[in-house]
């Protein structure tokens, strides 16, 4: 999956240089820390509780920058164009400082933010204009008009605020902080301007959900139903374009991609569902807000965008171990549950294939019973692993063990048996029969794979097989049993070798 | 009226992609209540012709009318089922809702979907064999399963024309075995069907008549009077053709410029 490489490129790319600048923060602070520790006491936790008025409002700020990211993200990961947003939002810093040196010849304010922004989000569209323009050119692909997009508008931007910062009233703006995001730069009208347009995302991203799903799902299909792709890709890149421009201010244009991934992709280990994927990557991404936020109110100095997008990458690494659809965790229990239920199958046949000889010219045969040296025989298995699947199929009621310490199949186990038993050999009757296997390889074969055989294919499997042999019921085995499995001799060849 | 018209009719197309000509000069009527076959070597313009009749790509000349009128005017009633590979199954998406999809015209952009709409789509699911799936996540579909879902989501819309991208390119037999069940019952109920096929063998069975494309239209008619072995080798026909020489070439000469 192509999300994939998109997580790899941010673990290292983006996670590693927000830890980078963190502790160098960490560092500057500490320096200053002789000086404003008393200060910092009183004032942290007046933050904690929320006391102060700009707190509030800048923590709302964050946290609604956050559930936007999350919900325009799982759209930008699900239409695989998650990497536009960096492209964008580093195409965003030359509209920075050249708003800052216009605004004055047109008559407003240079530190108002949302001239900034605006300045922000035309370049970010500009830039945007020049990937899809890039891509139309022959032999030049997507990959490409990104780099040379996110390069070159980056490197125009930093030019152009180096010559800002030479300007007595440019030093004092603190332009450098929508490089790295500071949140404690934030007024509270700021936050106003953040969590208007990440609401009003919100809402047109949630108003235009059908129309979107379609489109990252099945693109042709959208075009015929009469949807333009073209636009609803373009109100896609707006949304992207509005999120990175109120992100500038907390996250920092170097990091503002971390927070339009990271929420989603960390959403898809939870949920197989596109609604509550939107929810989680929302849920996720606000929370890093708010975290980042927080911490960095508590410690001003340390540049928000690295802690917000550090919290980001926790989330996802807790994701990644414990989600309940796709986390690592989840999926070795069900791997084990598995195997587990693969080789309880196994003692089953194991048991009726051993009395199976038996049955023959009694009217009421006895129910199967195996001693555990015959059942070790017919398997590779360990004394510890047979006796815990004995132990587990007891409990489930498929076998009991005698008092001479026979394992003898229940009713129920018996029923279970047969079915198991009838599955291996129709499987094994087609891979003769249609497949051409040798007779003596085909226990293994079907080893493997009469535990996926889903209903429908068994009855396909029988209508084929059953109209050339005329009796139903289980088929009897196209091989001879126990000795001659290839299992088996392999194991005493070995033993005499051993000898 | 467009009861009279033809539910397909395409008049001198021609398509290029980027300056690259895919098909020339494609006359093409379909008579409403047919099966119709198209095939074709790869690269041979078929998904092209399906895509260019749903105005999906630009083309250099040619009028298209569905059932008389211009494409954008008669979208509801066409029905499109796109090849199987061409979308992420990945996607988080459960098969009932895939089908829900095809009523997204119908629901409009902000209305829920009603039970109604849940309904229509569990009915079509069950028509293509898959009731039981409506609830399993579209990952965990085998190749005819959501070849099947994607059918079920051009029938829900209950279109008259219906154009099918390879729909039996490496399906199981049974998927095979519905897919022709219900071109029958389109057949039986007057609906056209246009369906990219690859199998020559069951072109006769399945098709009323076919449409053998190489770039041009090498043959069209009754499948009886066309499909012939000598229609075929023109078809095929292992050498380049002129017309394929003439089109490397242009392209050759597109890229040194």
């Amino acid at each position: 999956m192509s999300g994939h490489s998109v997580v790899q490129h941010f673990l290292t790319l983006r996670l590693l240089p927000a830890l980078l600048v963190f502790s160098l923060a960490a560092e500057r602070l500490a320096a200053e820390e002789v000086d404003v520790a008393g200060e910092q006491g009183a004032s942290g936790l007046r933050v904690i509780l929320l006391q102060d008025y700009n707190t509030r409002v800048v923590l709302f700020g964050a946290t609604v920058l956050g559930l936007a990211s999350g919900v325009t993200g799982s759209f930008t990961l699900l239409r695989k164009r998650a990497l536009t947003g960096d492209a964008l939002s580093h195409a965003s810093l030359p509209g920075v400082g050249l708003a800052f040196l216009l605004a004055p010849a047109m008559g407003v304010s240079p530190k108002s933010l949302s001239v900034l922004l605006t300045g922000a989000a035309i370049s970010g569209m500009i830039g945007a204009a020049t990937i899809l323009f890039i891509r139309r050119l022959p032999r030049l692909k997507e990959d490409a008009a990104l780099g040379i997009v996110l390069s070159v508008f980056f490197g125009g931007g930093v030019a152009i605020l180096t010559v800002v910062q030479r300007t007595a009233e440019g030093h004092a703006a603190g332009l450098d902080s929508f490089i790295y995001g500071q949140t404690a730069a934030m007024t509270s009208g700021d936050a106003f301007v953040i969590a208007v347009t990440g609401l009003l995302t919100i809402a047109v991203l949630l108003a235009a959900r059908r129309p979107l799903t379609l489109l990252c799902f099945d693109e042709g299909f959208a075009a015929c139903r009469g949807y333009s792709t073209f636009l609803l890709d373009l109100l896609l890149m707006a949304c992207v374009v509005l999120i990175t421009m109120i992100g500038l201010r907390a996250v920092g244009l170097i990091l503002m991609i971390a927070l339009l991934i990271i929420p989603a992709a960390a959403a898809r280990f939870w949920t197989e569902s596109l609604p509550r994927m939107i929810v989680i990557a929302a849920l996720i991404g606000g929370c890093s807000g708010f975290t980042g936020a927080l911490i960095s109110a508590l410690a001003p100095g340390y540049p928000s965008g690295p802690v917000i997008v550090l919290v980001c990458g926790l989330l996802f690494f807790l994701s990644f171990l414990g989600g309940t659809s796709r986390g690592v965790l989840i999926r070795s229990v069900r791997r084990r549950r598995l195997n587990d239920s693969i080789d309880r199958e196994h003692l089953l046949r194991g048991i009726w294939e051993l009395r199976e000889g038996d049955a023959c010219g009694v009217s009421e045969p006895p129910s199967p019973a195996a001693g555990a040296e015959e059942l070790l025989k017919i398997r590779s298995w360990s004394v510890s692993l047979l006796s815990r699947q004995i132990l587990r199929a007891a409990r489930e009621g498929l076998v009991f063990q005698r008092s001479d310490g026979a394992v003898v199949l229940t009713d129920r186990g018996r029923i279970v048996a047969e079915r198991l038993v009838q599955n291996h050999r129709l499987w094994e009757l087609y891979l003769i029969t249609h497949a051409d296997v040798a007779a003596g390889r085909v226990d293994r074969e079907a080893d493997a794979i009469e535990h996926v055989l889903e209903p429908e294919l068994i009855e396909r499997l029988k209508k084929l097989l059953y109209s050339r042999s005329a009796a139903p019921g289980i088929p009897s085995s196209p091989h001879p049993l126990e000795s001659a499995t290839p299992v088996v001799s392999e194991k005493l060849d070995t033993a005499e070798g051993g000898a | 009226m467009s009861e009279t018209a033809v539910p397909l009719s395409i008049r001198d197309l021609t398509v290029a992609w980027h300056r690259k000509p895919v098909i020339w000069d494609v006359e093409f009527d379909v008579s409403a209540g047919e099966l119709v076959g198209i095939v074709g070597p790869n690269g041979a313009g078929k998904s092209t012709l399906l895509k260019s009749v749903m105005d999906l790509i630009p083309r250099v000349s040619g009028r298209i009318e569905i059932f008389g009128r211009p494409w954008k005017d008669q979208r509801q009633r066409v029905g499109y089922v796109p090849q199987r590979e061409s979308v992420d199954w990945d996607f988080p998406v459960s098969v009932l809702d895939v089908v829900t999809m095809g009523l997204f015209g119908r629901i409009g952009w902000l209305r829920p979907v009603l039970k109604r709409h849940r309904e229509a789509a569990q009915r079509a699911l069950e028509r293509v064999g898959m009731g039981e799936y409506a609830d399993r996540q579209i990952s965990q579909l085998s190749g005819g399963q959501q070849q099947r879902t994607f059918l079920a989501r051009a029938l829900v819309q209950e279109a008259d024309l219906y154009l099918m991208d390879e729909p039996f390119a490496a399906v199981d037999a049974a998927t095979e075995e519905t897919i022709v069940e219900i071109l029958r019952e389109m057949r039986a109920s007057g609906r056209t069907a246009i369906v990219i096929h690859h199998d020559l063998h069951t072109v006769p069975e399945y098709f009323d008549s076919v449409m053998m494309l190489n770039m041009r239209v090498v043959a069209q008619g009754k499948t009886e009077d066309v499909f012939t072995r000598e229609n075929l080798e023109r078809t095929y026909g292992g050498r380049l053709t002129l017309l394929e020489e003439a089109t490397e070439a242009m392209r050759r000469q597109e890229k040194s410029l």
